[in-house]
């Protein structure tokens, strides 16, 4: 392959919000009001973080008890440098931190300088968010014992609060993607306003846009083809109402299944240059790109398809663009 | 119950391979795979991948693969966002389930892309845990501190375990992490993630395997030194790490015994341990005395490639069982933080 494979910065992000339960929402709106729940276990031990069951014999668990706000480190670690998603200004070390009253460890950030200040059994106590919702990060993190009274809150009656019923937990993460070779190529050839796709070496077929594999045979392709931009409509939509996402498609507007001449699949793309009503299965388009000087390494130099005004694609005669038969023939003896 | 073997295996393991997409770097390996016993996809009674789309963070990545196995017209397929010997153990169930003679099985993982230390903390508890992202050394770092404060395991210990696999990795092409280094050179290293060294992580390794099963019959038909399936089972213990005691694995004890590790003589054993702690917890859990030998390949150590390592540890054993080296294995495989679940099974050779 003459260039190099794309790669590129993209970015993962789910905005979850979760519902928490009774058990987790009544920890959670405990750590808002400044308090810390855990809960009893069937053997009477006290569990914090509570769950809703335990995990030893899976009997649900409810009854739910107030802890200390202090405790003992029952192991600890130090991460290094700060990670870009975590929420504390500076590196941390990690803790089992086990309160005083509760019989489990918590997982939580010990909030110190370096490893020389850690220890295991060093005593810890929270250090308190000033504006809490309601989240694990209500806990700041912990830090040494220094005999000040974390909370200011204490006899909050828990009944008389409204209880948190959801969190919101999102996830960020980065990466530089990569398309793989084929992509690629598909890519460059792109910013020449040339559409290559991939044949099969078993069945003939042509794959737009080129994986690099033929589906048909579970083997790599073996020769790289040249497309023209023209191709027929093999189905479309009419799309009526607008997607926050995309303000730039102005409904209605026809997007549309399109089969380039010569090419074994179809690929989507936007119907353009004529009323979304007057487009129909079979009719002929061609690809519309950027003006020269706008062109890049992109999918998005095709703006979109407009009609050829040439003669419909008699589609009802499948078999003659030679798709769905040519699957049967070759591959459904074995 | 009808006998599995493992029949073929083909594996890859890099640092990096930055240049494919996850279909073309499998494509070679399932082809590899199928053509050892020459079978081709529509030959097969069931398929079965691991992956997860996170690590790559390429969407829908195992839709995307299955065009690597030619699934036209249409085969019997599953996926599991877990290690492939959990897809290995899904396509065992169905082959002793259906009248199917031969499966399928392959995964991979491209952890390059992105930071694994932090896509991990997106298996945590997503309540309590996940939104603080505590990154995935450090979370085993708690757990080795405890294993090392109870006495249980020495740095010394953990060091020899960093160097034995260094020193087996030599002679593994796949193995990534393949430099000697003496025990006292590795207790010199400053600590990654305290109180975790370099060495006692696993080396990250992109990379993916493939893998024929076969029952019976049709398994000695296909090679010449089938690989049977003779115990396997997976546990799972509690996800909240202060629930359970980490210096030890309940889970990997009990599918140990359910899949009869201690029943007979044990060879050699490949063990899915991505830190030399997890190493020192499981070969304690699964009782493997000093005569077994353990990781020859290296192990995870040498090349941690993510949704694959338990798998490629059932074709070392394969591999080494099939020429002759040793008859009886054990190949573990690990997935959820600190050894949370357990997978174990034992292998014999025909």
């Amino acid at each position: 392959m003459p260039e190099e494979v794309l790669q590129a910065p993209l970015v993962l992000e789910y905005p979850f919000t979760r519902t928490t339960g009774p058990v987790v929402g009544r920890f959670l709106t405990g750590l808002r009001e400044g308090v810390v729940l855990g809960v009893r276990r069937s053997d009477g031990t006290v569990m914090c973080p509570p769950l809703e069951y335990d995990p030893a014999d899976a009997l649900p668990l409810g009854e739910m008890v107030e802890v200390g706000q202090s405790g003992e480190v029952v192991s600890w670690s130090w991460g290094g440098p700060r990670r870009e998603q975590q929420p504390f200004d500076q590196p941390v070390a990690w803790a089992l931190v086990q309160l005083d009253g509760a019989d489990t460890p918590m997982l939580h950030a010990v909030l110190v300088d370096g490893p020389e200040q850690m220890s295991t059994g060093m005593r810890v106590q929270i250090e308190w968010r000033d504006e809490r919702e309601g989240h694990i990060t209500d806990i700041c993190g912990f830090v040494p014992e220094n005999g000040e009274a974390g909370s200011q809150a204490a006899a909050v009656d828990l009944d008389s609060v409204e209880a948190v019923q959801s969190v919101r937990t999102p996830i960020r993460l980065n990466y530089s993607y990569t398309p793989g070779r084929a992509l690629s190529e598909y890519l460059y050839a792109m910013r020449e306003k040339r559409i290559i796709g991939d044949r099969c070496g078993d069945t003939g077929q042509v794959f737009v846009p080129p994986r690099g594999v033929s589906p048909v045979a579970g083997k790599a392709t073996t020769e790289t083809v040249d497309l023209p931009d023209v191709g027929y409509v093999e189905s479309f939509n009419i799309t009526r109402v607008p997607i926050a996402t995309r303000p730039d498609l102005h409904p209605p507007y026809c997007s549309a299944w399109i089969v380039l001449d010569g090419a074994s699949v179809g690929f989507m793309g936007l119907v353009v240059n004529c009323e979304p009503e007057s487009v129909r299965l079979g009719m002929r388009v061609r690809a519309v790109w950027k003006p020269d000087d706008e062109l890049e390494i992109s999918a998005t130099n095709i703006l979109g398809w407009e009609p050829t005004g040439e003669p419909d694609e008699v589609i009802a005669d499948i078999e003659r663009i030679g798709r769905a038969g040519t699957q049967q023939t070759q591959r459904g003896a074995s | 119950m009808k006998d599995v073997a493992i029949v073929s295996f083909a594996q890859r393991q890099e640092a990096q391979i930055p240049d494919e997409s996850e279909v073309e770097m499998m494509i070679p390996l399932m082809e590899k795979a199928k053509g050892a016993v020459g079978l081709s996809q529509q030959d097969m009674g069931f398929t079965c991948s691991g992956s997860s789309d996170f690590l790559a963070g390429q969407a829908f990545s195992f839709v995307m693969t299955i065009d690597g196995t030619g699934p036209v017209p249409p085969i019997s397929e599953s996926h599991v966002e877990q290690d492939g010997a959990w897809a290995l153990y899904e396509a065992w169930v169905k082959l002793q389930c259906e009248d199917i003679d031969t499966a399928f099985v392959y995964s991979y993982g491209k952890s390059s892309p992105g930071s694994l230390r932090d896509v991990l903390a997106t298996q945590m508890d997503p309540y309590y845990v996940a939104p603080l992202w505590p990154d995935a050394y450090a979370v085993e770092g708690l757990a080795a501190r405890m294993l090392l404060e109870s006495g249980k395991v020495s740095e010394q210990r953990l060091a020899e375990i960093a160097c034995r696999s260094r020193l087996n990795a030599a002679t593994n092409p796949h193995a990534v992490r393949n430099e000697k280094k003496s025990v006292e050179e590795i207790l010199a290293e400053p600590y990654l993630a305290d109180p975790l060294r370099p060495s006692d992580i696993g080396a990250i390794a992109d990379g993916g395997a493939a893998m024929v099963l076969a029952t019976g019959d049709r398994a000695r038909s296909l090679c010449e030194r089938p690989v049977w399936i003779r115990g396997i089972d997976h546990r799972s213990d509690a996800h909240t790490l202060g629930a359970r005691d980490l210096t030890s694995a309940m889970s990997a004890t009990i599918a140990a015994e359910k899949s009869g590790v201690r029943a007979d003589r044990i060879d050699l054993a490949e063990l899915a341990a991505p830190f030399t702690t997890s190493e020192a917890v499981l070969t304690e859990a699964l009782g493997l005395g000093d005569s077994v030998d353990v990781n020859p390949s290296g192990g995870a150590l040498a090349a941690n490639t993510m949704m694959a390592a338990g798998l490629i540890r059932f074709g070392e054993i394969f591999e080494r069982i099939a020429r002759g080296d040793g008859d009886r294995g054990v190949a573990h495989a690990a997935s959820g933080p600190c050894l949370q679940q357990n997978l174990v099974a034992v292998l014999e050779g025909e």
